[in-house]
């Protein structure tokens, strides 16, 4: 089974995913440079984490107009499963794959640490092997992670079960001294209606090894693997 | 022709460009005819104390820098260590300390971008970043600003760049108010096969510009910085670089690239003095001339002139010497990674440096005159006398031992740096096995069953006190911290911090603390392989107190060789290995409890730092620790503290029945130190090996429990960590 990453100039998490990908799931990796204009045949499309062009103009927002997203909204629209994490996230988010936006966090400071999240939505390809309601601990690691939506688009969202991960506290209380960030409602990943594409904050991929802390994360990457096996 | 601008070269302006009448007279002499001003300039940065060391060369000789892993020396843009199996570790540290004061965010991290170049110069990938940080008094107006800016400058840079920053230090001194600190050390990962130098050997050879475009900013950094600063100095602006660690990323990317083929000869990254520096000491290093055509240096802005771009100090950029008929694959690389490329000048026979400028020769210069011939200095010196012991039984000390251990952890000198470290990202590439907070940072080598560890110390106080001893104990506290992670010490990288050398009383602290240095370093194996120094950190003739940071570097050849601080298991017995003398001298103790610093920095002897630190490293690979930590800043009851605080778990701790001073054994700063966790069954067996090895232990309890207990006083976990936890952020809201 291959999965394509996407690289963009400023990505600093491409290798860091590939390995996870390979590893937990024992996937085939193409790393995919963003000036090219196709995606070769796969059978999902990871968008890493980093800074793309250097965060310059918007987060992601030069990333989102590079050749290489023609063929990836093409390929998310007939039903490729596409992550965005982190940076990936904001550049669905500007591609208009997913709705909303990241903001700047609210304490106008960039923050790393580990962060409990709960998982709302186990009908998408990532997330599937966990169990509704599971709470998790994954590191944040973002300047822009503040996640900002209409009020209509966040009932949306909530109504069509579209949120799939937030940030709680240990026992899975939604709270907001467990917001790291000032996102609303303290969302931490969507999905978009169909579920196949996935935008996170919290990196899975640091989280794949016992050495490194934890080990939560690996279930994202085997979840696609159950996903794509069936 | 030489070509004589209408600027005439008057004294003002050489005193302009930080050069001394008598340097002046020298370069006449040697160039026997005036200079232009390009040439004035080129030869400003040159003989500035940043680029020449001129006043630290004739000491700094005198350290070890020899030892069996060292692969490169100082000398080069970075040492090189060899840790086995054909990889090697590069790394330096390197102070942006003036620039950081005038503007904080762009300043540190320019000096971020400037350590990194330096590593991946050498062929290494830049695998963890480090600083050590040194502030004003809290309460001192400018504080919050600069301590912000720095802290946002550094994790900008490392963040964006995509790479760890994984550990370091941070202090408060009033003494800093005006001249805040900036150390920043960078290591990087190499095979030690391909590792690249600067020496730009053979001629007729292309000269490439590579990077991105040169621009007015950092004109005479290297000047300002071999300068005291005055109140004025916020005049300074336009000296700093601005970064762009999005080009640096590129750049990064694209040598790695390159480096990978078989292309590349020489390769030097512009730092300090820019185009000046890097030809000059690429030249130098090969024994060959250089020509320059300025014509060809991609360019930011319209109309620099030749002055201008040999000294800007723009930043993200590198020069290197490309095997002749591989310019066009080069470019390629450069080009996908949108980066100029640019064939600037030739290597010549002629063992000078030519610039040329718009068909005209603006510097005509032999390249010995601006590296080997450059001024020397044996400055005289005095000794620093020692300090005045002030009893402690004229002072009324609380005898609440929590109490004086709440208001040391809860102090800015003492409490936790959770809102500076959580800035930065520390976890990037996936190799971090140990984050901030630890007594080293310890990062996987990519793809490995083994690890390097890192870390930074200096305690200014008791060099302040004691420059020979205070610089012994940094290097010694660095060793140990490394040690006590699991690691094999290997190599130290400096950065000597210190006020104007041009005052006999601080080339005295300069004189003693390099003697301590290497002293301790030929003891414990651990030769210095890199360093900067970084004089004239004063303000209105009010020096910084001598900081000789020192930067230690380790390696863990097993992955299960790591333990950390954290207490893991009920029941389990503390032991303290090391000497117990209560020396409360110079100690965070008497900072904080007691209200003034007096008497002499505790002593190391450091045979028996040695003695010790083999003894924990052996015990450690024997698998019978469960955590280690050192004893330092705070004595033996806040390292504790430390321990339960990262592992969550309380410990009861023995009534002290001896003959020294509650105080002396709780806080005591006494060096050689560590505390372990060790099982009670194995207790008895490690106390006996420990005597045998002729190395003092002493059990201080057990981990017990959610809360700290002290003889009859306790503390629960939850207060302690709040306490710790608190003044940090609350400051900085």
């Amino acid at each position: 089974m291959n999965v394509c990453v996407i690289i963009f100039p400023g990505s600093n998490c491409d290798r860091d995913i590939k390995l996870a990908l390979q590893k937990t799931a024992g996937f085939k990796v193409t790393m995919v440079w963003h000036g090219d204009s196709e995606v070769p045949k796969c059978d999902a499309i990871i968008l890493p984490g980093g800074f793309s062009f250097g965060d310059y103009l918007r987060c992601g927002a030069i990333a989102a107009r590079t050749p290489i997203m023609r063929c990836v909204v093409e390929k998310a629209k007939s039903g490729v499963p596409v992550l965005g994490v982190c940076n990936g996230f904001q550049i669905l988010c500007e591609l208009g794959l997913l709705p909303g936006s990241l903001m700047r966090n609210s304490r106008m400071l960039f923050v790393c640490r580990d962060v409990y999240l709960k998982v709302e939505n186990t009908d998408t390809p990532f997330t599937g092997s966990f169990e509704k309601g599971d709470v998790i601990s994954i590191p944040v690691a973002h300047h822009d992670g503040n996640f900002f939506a209409m009020q209509d688009t966040l009932n949306r969202l909530e109504g069509e079960g579209l949120v799939v991960l937030r940030y709680s506290d240990e026992a899975g209380a939604i709270t907001s001294l467990a917001n790291p960030n000032g996102a609303q409602r303290n969302i931490a990943g969507i999905c978009s209606s169909n579920g196949r594409v996935v935008g996170m904050m919290p990196h899975p991929e640091r989280a794949c090894e016992m050495v490194l802390g934890n080990t939560d994360g690996k279930l994202f990457f085997k979840s696609l693997k159950s996903a794509l096996t069936v | 022709m030489i070509n004589i601008l209408d600027c005439k070269i008057t004294p003002e302006l050489v005193a302009s460009h930080g050069m001394k009448p008598e340097e002046y007279d020298q370069l006449l002499v040697m160039l026997n005819r005036e200079p232009t001003i390009t040439e004035l300039g080129i030869f400003s940065v040159m003989w500035s104390e940043h680029c020449s060391y001129k006043s630290s060369r004739v000491l700094l000789k005198t350290l070890p820098t020899e030892g069996s892993c060292v692969i490169q020396g100082p000398g080069e843009n970075a040492g090189v260590v060899d840790i086995g199996d054909g990889d090697c570790i590069v790394f330096k540290m390197e102070s942006h300390n003036h620039p950081s004061y005038i503007e904080p965010f762009q300043g540190a991290a320019t000096g971020v971008g400037g350590i990194m170049r330096d590593i991946f110069t050498m062929g290494a990938r830049p695998i963890a970043n480090l600083n050590a940080l040194r502030f004003g008094d809290p309460k001192h107006p400018e504080t919050r600003r600069l301590l912000s800016g720095v802290v946002a400058g550094i994790a900008n840079y490392g963040n964006s760049v995509g790479v760890p920053t994984v550990g370091g230090e941070t202090d408060f001194d009033s003494a800093y108010n005006n001249n805040i600190l900036v150390n920043v050390m960078c290591i990087g990962l190499a095979k030690t096969e391909k590792i690249f130098y600067s020496a730009a050997k053979g001629t007729g050879l292309p000269v490439i510009y590579v990077g991105s475009k040169t621009g007015r900013d950092g004109i005479h950094g290297a000047t300002m910085a071999s300068k005291e600063f005055s109140f004025d100095s916020q005049e300074k602006l336009a000296t700093v670089q601005v970064g762009d660690p999005f080009a640096e990323k590129l750049l990064i990317e694209a040598c790695l690239e390159l480096m990978a083929g078989d292309v590349i000869l020489a390769i030097q990254d512009m730092g300090a003095a820019g185009l000046t520096s890097s030809t000059s000491e690429m030249a130098d290093k090969g024994g060959v001339g250089i020509e320059l055509n300025l014509d060809n240096v991609p360019q930011r802005e319209s109309d620099m002139t030749a002055y201008e771009m040999m000294l800007s100090e723009s930043q993200e950029r590198m020069l290197m010497v490309l095997k002749p008929g591989c310019e066009s694959s080069a470019e390629k690389i450069f080009k996908k990674w949108g980066l100029d490329f640019a064939i600037i000048g030739y290597t010549t026979d002629s063992d000078r440096l030519v610039v040329k400028h718009n068909g005209e020769v603006h510097a005509d210069i032999p390249v010995a005159m601006l590296v080997k011939a450059a001024p020397l200095y044996k400055r005289p010196w005095i000794e620093t006398s020692k300090p005045e012991f002030i009893p402690t039984s004229t002072i009324s000390t609380p005898s609440n031992t929590i109490e004086s251990l709440k208001l040391i952890l809860s102090h800015p000198q003492g409490c936790s740096r959770r809102w500076i470290w959580e800035q930065y990202d520390h976890m990037v590439m996936g190799d971090t096995l140990s984050r901030p907070g630890g007594d080293a940072a310890v990062v996987r080598v990519h793809g490995r069953d083994k690890a390097v560890a890192a870390c930074c110390d200096v305690t200014p106080r008791y060099v302040l006190a004691d420059p020979y001893m205070g610089t012994k104990q940094a290097v010694a506290e660095c060793w140990r911290n490394l040690i006590s992670v699991g690691a094999d010490p290997l190599a130290i990288t400096n950065n000597l911090n210190f006020g104007s050398p041009e005052r006999k009383d601080i080339m005295g602290q300069i004189v003693s603390s390099v003697s301590g240095m290497g002293e301790a370093c030929r003891a414990l194996d651990f030769p210095v392989v890199s360093g900067n120094v970084s004089l004239y950190n004063e303000t209105e003739n009010q020096a910084i107190p001598p900081t000789p940071t020192v930067g230690g570097l380790g390696v863990l050849r097993r992955i299960d060789h790591m333990v950390n601080l954290a207490f893991k298991e009920e029941g389990n017995v503390i032991l303290l290995l090391g000497p117990e003398t209560g020396h409360l001298n110079q100690s965070l103790y008497q900072q904080i409890i007691i209200g003034s610093l007096s008497g002499e920095p505790p002593p190391i002897d450091l045979l028996e730092e040695r003695r010790t630190g083999d003894f924990v490293r052996k015990l450690i690979n024997s698998k019978k620790v469960f955590a280690v930590h050192d004893v330092s800043d705070g004595g033996l009851l806040v390292s504790i503290s430390e321990m339960s605080l990262a592992g969550g778990k309380g410990a009861n701790l023995l009534e002290y029945n001896g003959n020294l001073s509650t105080q002396g054994v709780w806080f005591g700063e006494d060096q050689s130190r560590y505390i372990i966790e060790i099982s009670s069954v194995d207790s008895h067996a490690i106390i006996k090996s420990a005597e045998e090895a002729g190395v003092k232990s002493r059990v201080i309890g057990h981990v017990c429990g959610l809360t700290l207990m002290v003889g009859n006083e306790k503390i629960a976990l939850e207060e302690l960590r709040m306490v710790h936890e608190k003044w940090f952020s609350e400051y900085m809201n």
